[in-house]
This record gives structure tokens, sequence and C-alpha cells, in this order.
């Protein structure tokens, strides 16, 4: 019996090697640098957007500014991802471009259009959210969480 | 004259907090071998988190789009909404804050996701 497991262990460290040699070398200070900067660049243009927003209709609140803004750079980055310009800047950004709200739209955008061929109702609308999904799901769950942890301690004073 | 270089300063403020947060999950993909959706709901709950501990706003107050267009800003802006709807409306304001306040974004996102992959289709690679 042990003999067996050392065996499988000795294979499995053996193809461990195997794919770190044939695995691509990616330069680590070059991929920091690309998520850096591309990410960075995301959100000035979140900043833009929102500045000329307050700037044009002063009326606007607060929240209604951040909201408007993040309808904007999602939509952009959508139809980006449609367009197929969003793989190009993906293909270098990393995490610079899945980390922004615009990698979120992305993730949607491209999941619903990848599974196109298998319908409307399986295919886009059942794949819509294949990668966006555990996001959604955490974000209610712990949000719902702090709220109720904060009316419980509200309560207690 | 002011005006400009307070401007230039937010904005070298945004670039650089923002980009440090995805060179940060970068750095975890490469050292950890977190897949990217594990890395999203990372930095999601660290948002609820520094909301629900009340840090988030004067985080925002410096960082301003540096933070909240990372996914940092729509977990903050989900707790927002869930401790603002509690506070006001009880129990259950908590269960609804949360996705009242983000509808916006996620709404747009599916309808133009939908409209987008009735219009194109994907490229061959």
């Amino acid at each position: 019996m042990s003999e067996k497991t050392n065996a499988v262990k000795s294979r499995n460290d053996r193809y461990n090697k195997y794919v770190d040699t044939v695995s691509p070398k990616t330069s680590v200070p070059k991929a920091l640098w690309h998520s850096f900067w591309i990410g960075g660049v995301t959100c000035m243009i979140g900043q833009g957007i929102s500045d000329i927003l307050a700037f044009s209709m002063p009326s606007l609140s607060k929240d209604m500014v951040a909201n408007i803004t993040s309808m904007i750079l999602v939509t952009v980055a959508i139809l980006f991802t449609g367009l197929g310009f969003y793989d190009v800047i993906a293909r270098q950004g990393g995490a610079g471009s899945f980390l922004p709200i615009t990698g979120f739209a992305n993730a949607m955008a491209s999941a619903s259009m990848e599974f196109k061929t298998e319908g409307l109702i399986f295919g886009t609308s059942a794949k819509l959210f294949t990668v966006v999904g555990p996001v959604v799901v955490n974000g209610v769950v712990w949000s719902t969480l702090a709220g109720l942890i904060n009316l419980w301690i509200l309560g207690a004073y | 004259m002011g005006a400009v270089w307070s401007t230039i300063g937010t904005y070298a403020i945004v670039f650089s907090v923002g980009g440090a947060l995805c060179a940060i999950a970068e750095l975890l993909i490469v050292r950890t071998k977190l897949t990217p959706a594990r890395i999203l709901v990372i930095f999601l709950i660290v948002g609820i988190a520094l909301e629900a501990v009340g840090v988030y706003d004067a985080i925002l107050e410096v960082c301003q789009a540096g933070v909240s267009v990372p996914i940092v800003g729509f977990g903050a802006a989900l707790a927002k909404g869930s401790i603002e709807a509690a506070r006001s409306g009880g129990f259950l304001g908590a269960f609804s804050g949360g996705l009242i306040r983000t509808a916006y974004g996620v709404g747009a996102a599916i309808v133009m996701s939908y409209i987008v992959t009735l219009v194109f289709s994907p490229k061959t690679k």
C-alpha cells in the first residue's frame, strides 16, 4: 500500500517538475508593472468621468455620480468586449484588467458571448454568471451579514 | 493655479492607489497561484470589511476612484447599502440594501451583456 502511494507521489513530483520547465516563464516585475499602469489608467478614466459628470451636472448627488460613472465604465467595457478590444488589454493587463469594475463587466460579457451557441436561455442567460457569480453571491452574503451585525450592535446600545 | 495642482495631485493619487491594488492582485496570482475569481472575492470581502468597520469613507475621501473603481469599491457599496438600510428599515433592510445600492451597475452590466451577445459573435482565436 505504502509502496503504491510512494510511487504515486514520486510520479506527481516528476509531473510538477515537468510542468514547471514547460510553462512559459513570465517576468514578474514586467507583469506587475503592466497590471499597475493598466489598473491605474482605468481608475483615472473613472475619476475623469465622475469629475466631468459632477462639473456638468452640479444637481446630481454624490451617490448618483458614482452610479452613473460605474454604468458608463461597465457599458464601455462590455462594448469593448464585444468588439474584441478588451482581449488585447487583458492579455497584457493581468490583474490590472480584471480587478477594476471593467473586468467584472468583461467577465460577464465574455462568458455570455462564449456560450451563445448553446442558446439564449441555457447558453447566454445561464452562463452569464459563471465567472462573476462567486463575486455577487459572496458580496450579498457578507454585506447582509455586515448590515445585520451593525443592526445588532446598534440595538445593543 | 492651485486648483490645477490639486487636480493633478488627485489624479496622481488615483493612478498610484488603483495601480498598487492591481499590482498586489497580480503579485498574489504569481506567488500563490490563486485563481482570479478567488482574488476578486478576497478584494470584495476586504471592501465589505473596510466599510463595515467604518474606515472606507475616509479612504475614499483621499483615494477617490483609485479605491472605488477596483472591486473593493463594489464590496464597500454593497456593505454601505446594507448597513444604511438596516439602520433605517431594520432586519429586512439588511437583505435588500446592498443590492439596491449596486443595482445601477449590475443592471447595466446584465442588460448590456445580453445586447452585446445578441449583436456580436465571439471572435475565433
